[in-house]
């Protein structure tokens, strides 16, 4: 982790030693510019970059790419999200030449809820490269400067690039291996999936260590505070790959409902400060879904602002 | 083999209400094993066929037969001396049999009774799986014989998505996380190794993207 692979603030903030703190932003459905920005604005300084999620839960809506760049103009640092479902290797490449052309300097790599589960679900699905392949796409069209086909690229595009992992998806004894595999392809960052079963993830953070997989790669925790125990219950019956324990449920369905979203925040910054001295994660994913005006709120009460200055 | 299902008896009648005078082609090959286009489920289109056109109180003339493969001319070629006899031709047979038979009689008209699924086999009686895409370079041997081009709803070449749960898909509980299997295969075999390869961008050409497929064999071409 020599030299800057992007000169992204990201990249920036990991490579001084710094603790991260990201967020994430999901673009409107329409072309609804002020209903983004509104929300953007609550990010903004608050965080070290935004990811911009793409089509999330398979949901059509504004393009990432797009958003990402209105993110730049509103004074945030994106992390452009791209998935594999909706683009073959044509539309990615000139995608990713795009995003640095628009000034994107962070890009998280990943496969993509199917599409069955959105709007369009009679869409055909394009799986032409899967994500440890784009991975490796983007990094050598960055460090090679050379297109698939070996051609040479007039003017590389540089972007840190990252990767996702969700170390409750089964089988767990493969999750590791599957975290090394995106290293080897090239990922420079980690954002893992929603963590609720602290214990699951120390027992694969203990595995990420001993393989000595965080000094290869960065690795940000992804936290989601809970709004109330119905979330939580939606979330552990129908989220494909998230893992709830009985035990926050209980905690949240504790307090009368009007203090559950407190609870939800307490349980989410309990897991900041653990995560702050647990070996090898390098900072947080902070996914507060639709709740974007409480990360002012949790970046600080987190013990997260203000934000690095590199 | 090619497995297919029965078209719904609406969108059939939908086709073919018009004509008085048809003809329904079974087929030997696959949708025979399959129970979707045989000698039996021929007579029943028949019968369903009948049974309509007597409540709309115009029953239509309707021969059946089921040939040796609809997919072979050889075979193709026996319905020509009777074929001009019919306003319309239904086919039991897979996608391959209708269009055999369209460009071996042009001035027919051929409809498709079924709807053709994949290829797979039967896992139990009654219910059949995919197993093959036909993607034309077969990448099998890095997975134990097992095909996630196939049987991952992603298609992913290094290992399971974040949605594999207790060994099912996030797609759909009846389908197998093809993934979960391949590595618990490799992890109890001592193997895992094997799955550390990074997969190079797969060429697509040999599927169907490399637009429609021909296989020359040139010592029987000759």
């Amino acid at each position: 982790m020599s030299d800057l692979k992007s000169g992204s603030n990201l990249e920036k903030v990991l490579k001084a030693g710094h603790f991260a703190f990201t967020g994430e932003c999901g673009p409107p459905r329409g072309a609804n510019v002020e209903h983004f920005t509104e929300k953007l604005s609550h990010l903004k300084g608050n965080v070290d970059a935004v990811n911009i999620t793409d089509n999330q839960t398979a949901v059509a809506r504004m393009s990432s790419l797009a958003a990402s760049h209105i993110a730049i103009h509103e004074g945030l640092e994106p992390n452009f999200q791209m998935v594999c479902r909706d683009r073959n290797r044509l539309a990615m490449i000139s995608d990713i030449l795009g995003a640095h052309a628009l000034g994107i300097r962070n890009m998280l790599c990943l496969s993509g809820d199917h599409q069955t589960f959105g709007n369009c679900p009679e869409a055909k699905n394009v799986h032409d490269i899967d994500s440890m392949q784009l991975i490796r796409m983007v990094t050598q069209m960055r460090d090679e400067g050379v297109f698939l086909d070996g051609d040479d690229i007039d003017l590389p595009p540089k972007l840190f690039v990252g990767a996702a992992s969700n170390p409750f998806a089964d089988p767990f004894e493969y999750r590791v291996y599957r975290l090394k595999n995106k290293i080897n392809a090239g990922a420079d960052f980690i954002q893992t999936q929603c963590i609720y079963n602290m214990e699951k993830f120390r027992e694969f953070m203990k595995m990420v260590v001993d393989m000595g997989l965080h000094e290869k790669c960065y690795i940000l925790a992804g936290v989601t505070p809970m709004k109330n125990a119905g979330m939580a219950n939606y979330m552990k019956k129908f989220v494909p790959g998230m893992e709830i324990p009985d035990a926050l449920i209980k905690r949240l369905k504790g307090v009368e409902k009007a203090a559950q979203p407190e609870e939800g925040i307490r349980f989410a910054l309990e897991q900041v400060e653990e995560f702050k001295e647990m070996e090898g994660v390098a900072g947080v994913h902070m996914m507060a879904i639709e709740w974007e005006h409480k990360v002012p709120e949790i970046a600080e009460r987190a013990g997260m602002l203000p934000r690095p200055s590199v | 083999m090619i497995v297919a299902d029965s078209k719904p008896l609406q969108e059939i009648l939908a086709m073919v209400r018009e004509y008085k005078k048809i003809l329904i082609v079974g087929c030997k090959g696959c949708v025979t094993v399959c129970n979707v286009g045989g000698a039996k489920e021929v007579e029943v289109l028949r019968a369903s066929l009948m049974i309509d056109g007597k409540k709309e109180g115009s029953p239509p003339d309707i021969d059946t037969m089921v040939i040796e493969r609809q997919c072979d001319n050889e075979y193709v070629e026996t319905l020509r001396d009777n074929i001009d006899a019919y306003d319309a031709v239904l086919s039991m047979a897979c996608g391959v049999g209708p269009q055999f038979l369209s460009e071996a009689y042009p001035e027919q008209k051929f409809f498709p009774a079924v709807n053709t699924s994949f290829y797979g086999g039967a896992v139990a009686h009654g219910i059949w799986e995919e197993r093959c895409a036909g993607c034309g370079t077969c990448i099998i041997h890095y997975f134990d014989g097992l095909c996630p081009v196939a049987r991952c709803a992603k298609s992913l070449l290094h290992g399971p998505c974040g949605g594999s749960a207790d060994g099912i898909c996030e797609v759909s509980k009846e389908t197998v996380c093809i993934w979960d299997t391949i590595v618990k295969k490799k992890i109890a075999q001592g193997r895992i190794e094997d799955l550390f390869v990074l997969q190079e961008p797969r060429d697509w050409r040999t599927a169907r993207d490399g637009g429609p497929r021909r296989s020359i064999r040139e010592t029987l071409a000759e």
